[in-house]
């Protein structure tokens, strides 16, 4: 096939400061392809993508679109020349509606009238299957509506070359098939699609060709169909990995946490958590499946004493004592010396866990002040510790006295999984302990979370990848809008049947607002 | 005449008092930026109108022309303002909370330094005061009250709102308060639209602080009492939802309340301690205070300040 080549990157470097996010990189784009680049957390996808998209202007090298050089040093210029980006975090204004949002910034010569946007933004969703109302507000839609309306937004623009930063990443499976049908039908349409990504499968399942960067340079560029997610892989980080998680049988396994139709209210009133019983069980890792937002934070701040349920019990069978305890009586920091630990919060990873301005020894102090009797801090212990777990979990910082905030992600993490560990917790619940981390260092956390399986610790563990999740935990319960839509066993499950069960709820509601609004329909 | 058309006729001018000052301040808050020297920019636009009414009267510029340029000078001293608080929140990200009380206590210094020099010849140039009054205004009791100022403020005001929810600027410019990176990202100039924005808000404002020494007040001694109005109306910005339109009738209503230590117990015909006028001119303060909490508490994100409100924009943050 002789196709027309859409755009052209030639020899582009980016330097932040000395350190090099992109170094001669070479890229080409042909009209009606969908081209995934690959990579780790780290490698520079996402520069090189903002550097077409105009938010990053490149140090040296040249970009081209349909053969002719352009300089594209802002996002405007972008557009002009046809490029849109649809950004991994929304950039969307939460009280605007839909076509606000998506008009904002153009400028089309023509005068301002909402209406006619709205018309257009229909006829555009239409002409490629979106579902979405233009007047909604964004702060009233669901991620994947947002996705939606992030798309049109560079359609709207009349963009033919779109870059999906991770499109993937907050939806369901069901609602990822639904986006590469989309994708499919603009490929079909003539447009240009590079799509960052690094779950192979999805590589595998929807592009035509595939760009793998590393460490800022470009590694090769293939076909999909003659390659395969082993050789993807090796490209990626460079040397074989071992994609496939230990999973030791559970030993000596025996009830530590026991949930008891736990209910919850949030501020506004709405069930969060709505009857929730399960078992977690010592020298297991039990999984908690479920869309961001589905009772997952409530349910484990529950069990640490931060929020407060209305009705239920939360059972802790003391393995020192054999004695049971019920959680709902105690504050967090008696709970926290049973040995039950929480570690990460998902949504903000370093507002609960850690203090972003104190370096590594301060932060490990945050849990061991109260032990202290002089009035002068004692630093001795934990900087002990903070070396211990630099040295041990391979954290790379230039000393213990670094403030955690200019860690990257994946060290931050590390910090914070080797601080509770430290405390020799009985049961360690960990949420999206992985998120935003290159396939190395979640490969760290998994092998940690497995050994304080093997120390007969009770594991819980809040994931999005359901890969992951199916390879690496021994049970997966499934929630959705704060039920428990079903626990599963770890080593005889899709995950299909995880995705269906995680949207089991959502789906019933979907089907009803939908029959709502073609009645509303009918009225106009 | 009634005493309440009186204490209302009274209360309109002075609520325009904190309608520029208001209106101002919205344009810079839906910009993202939480501007506090707004007490010292209307002190500040004040001092420049007069010092440009003093140094031209007595000269042959016609009235009609003295009055233009006073308006131009307090409206230039005000963007003046602007730019130095621009450009130490927007382009160097200083704290908005700091800068905005340092432009206050430099405003308000400032005014009293030009307005103490003009003291020994303050009767000559107040006689051009009477430039700001309608040709007729000696005539027409029950417009005594308003200059033509009165409604420069509401057609500023109703001219912002309409630019604010129909024009493509407005939308740009409520989109570069509540979510600059997303701004950024479809192609607008976000440094621009908060430069402009302050700049000009605190031109608008500027205008208050003249208007009140030269109409309304009439009096030199009347720039002492500018800063606390200016509190009231930045208190008016949350008291009207960050809304223009709103804020003329809001701007009325606090005229009302700040009068109304000295005109409720005369319209009642009571006699009331003179220690608790102080207790009722709180009223504005105490009204703001539960419109904040009937909003918090009703949660509608519509009626919440602009998200980035007083957050400096980094570009490169990621």
């Amino acid at each position: 096939m002789n196709k027309s080549v859409a755009l052209e990157i030639n020899n582009v470097s980016k330097y932040f400061g000395s350190l090099a996010a992109n170094k001669n990189v070479d890229l080409t784009v042909y009209r009606g392809e969908i081209l995934a680049i690959l990579g780790e957390n780290g490698c520079g996808k996402t520069t090189l993508m903002n550097m077409i998209a105009g938010i990053y202007y490149p140090d040296s090298g040249t970009i081209s679109v349909d053969g002719q050089e352009v300089v594209i040093r802002s996002p405007k210029d972008a557009f002009r020349h046809g490029i849109g980006m649809i950004h991994q975090h929304f950039k969307l204004v939460d009280i605007f509606t839909a076509a606000e949002n998506i008009v904002l910034g153009v400028n089309d010569g023509k005068a301002y009238s909402i209406k006619e946007v709205n018309r257009r933004v229909a006829e555009i969703a239409d002409k490629y299957g979106f579902h979405i109302d233009p007047k909604k507000k964004i702060y009233e839609m669901s991620v994947s509506e947002k996705q939606t309306v992030e798309i049109l937004k560079v359609l709207y623009r009349g963009a033919d070359i779109l870059i999906l930063d991770e499109p993937s990443a907050v939806l369901t499976p069901q609602e990822t098939d639904k986006l590469f049908d989309v994708l499919r039908r603009m490929r079909e349409d003539g447009k240009s699609i590079l799509i960052i990504t690094h779950k192979l499968h999805e590589v595998l399942s929807i592009s035509d060709r595939v760009t793998v960067l590393r460490k800022g340079e470009h590694i090769a560029t293939v076909d999909t169909v003659s390659t395969t997610s082993a050789a993807l892989t090796e490209m990626m980080v460079g040397k074989k990995v071992e994609l496939n998680i230990e999973r030791p049988q559970p030993q000596n396994v025996c009830d530590r946490l026991e949930i008891k139709n736990l209910s919850m209210v949030d501020a506004e009133g709405v069930k969060v958590l709505d009857d929730i019983s399960f078992t977690a069980r010592s020298g297991e890792i039990l999984g908690i499946a479920g869309i961001a937002g589905s009772g997952q934070k409530e349910l484990l701040e529950s069990i640490a004493g931060l929020c407060h349920p209305i009705t239920g019990e939360i059972i802790y069978h003391n393995p020192k004592n054999g004695k049971t305890e019920d959680l709902r009586d105690k504050d967090p920091v008696a709970i926290r010396e049973l040995g039950v630990r929480l570690s990460f919060v998902p949504e903000d990873r370093l507002g609960m866990g850690l203090v972003g301005n104190m370096d590594i020894v301060d932060n490990m102090m945050l849990r061991s002040y109260r032990k202290g009797h002089s009035v002068f801090v004692d630093r001795k212990k934990p900087g002990d510790l903070a070396k211990k777990i630099v040295e041990e979990l391979e954290v790379s910082t230039p000393n213990t006295h670094t403030p955690v905030r200019r860690l990257s992600g994946g060290n931050v993490q590390k910090v914070l999984v080797g601080r509770e560990i430290a405390a020799s917790p009985t049961v360690l619940m960990a949420a999206y302990p992985v998120r935003g981390l290159d396939i190395n260092s979640s490969y760290t956390i998994y092998g940690l979370l497995t050994k304080q399986k093997e120390k007969g610790v009770s594991v819980i563990f809040v994931g999005e990848d359901l890969d992951v999740l199916v390879e690496l935990c021994d049970r997966i319960m499934v929630i959705c809008g704060g039920r428990v839509t079903g626990i599963l066993d770890g080593r005889n499950t899709t995950k299909e049947e995880i995705g269906l069960l995680m949207t089991k709820t959502a789906r019933d509601a979907e089907e009803t607002s939908t029959a709502k609004e073609s009645a509303d329909g009918e009225n106009v | 005449m009634n005493p309440f058309l009186d204490y209302l006729l009274t209360a309109i001018p002075l609520g325009m008092t904190f309608l520029f000052g208001c209106t101002g301040e919205i344009l810079t808050e839906k910009a993202g930026h939480l501007n506090l020297g707004i007490p010292g920019i209307m002190c500040m636009g004040g001092a420049c109108g007069c010092l440009a009414v003093k140094l031209m009267h007595g000269t042959n510029i016609s009235p009609v022309l003295i009055v233009i340029i006073a308006l131009l000078a307090a409206f230039a001293g005000g963007v003046l303002m602007g730019m130095i608080y621009s450009f130490l929140t927007v382009t160097l990200k200083a704290n908005q909370n700091v800068t905005g009380l340092a432009m206050t206590t430099f405003g308000v210094g400032t005014t009293k330094f030009i307005m103490s020099g003009m003291a020994k010849n303050a009767m000559q140039y107040l006689y051009a005061l009477r430039y700001f009054r309608f040709p007729f205004a000696e005539q027409t009791s029950s417009v005594k009250y308003c200059g033509f100022m009165v409604g420069l403020a509401i057609i500023i005001a109703l001219v912002a709102s309409y630019i604010l929810t129909k024009t493509r600027v407005g939308l740009h410019l409520r989109a570069v308060g509540e979510n600059p990176a997303t701004a950024d990202a479809v192609g607008i100039n976000v440094s621009l639209y908060k430069y402009t924005a302050t700049c000009i808000g605190s031109g608008i404002a500027a205008l208050g602080g003249l208007f009140y020494i030269m109409d309304y007040a009439g009096s030199y001694e009347a720039y002492k009492s500018i800063e606390a109005l200016g509190w009231l109306a930045v208190a008016l910005v949350i008291f009207t939802l960050w809304r223009p339109h709103l804020s003329i009738i809001g701007s009325i209503l606090f005229g009302m309340l700040y009068l109304a230590g000295s005109r409720i117990p005369t319209l009642l015909g009571i006699q009331l301690d003179i220690s608790a006028t102080p207790l009722l001119q709180m009223l504005p303060y105490v009204v703001t205070i539960i419109v904040l909490i009937v909003t918090s508490v009703r949660k509608k994100r519509e009626h919440q300040p602009p998200a980035s409100l007083g957050l400096p924009y980094f570009r490169e943050e990621r």
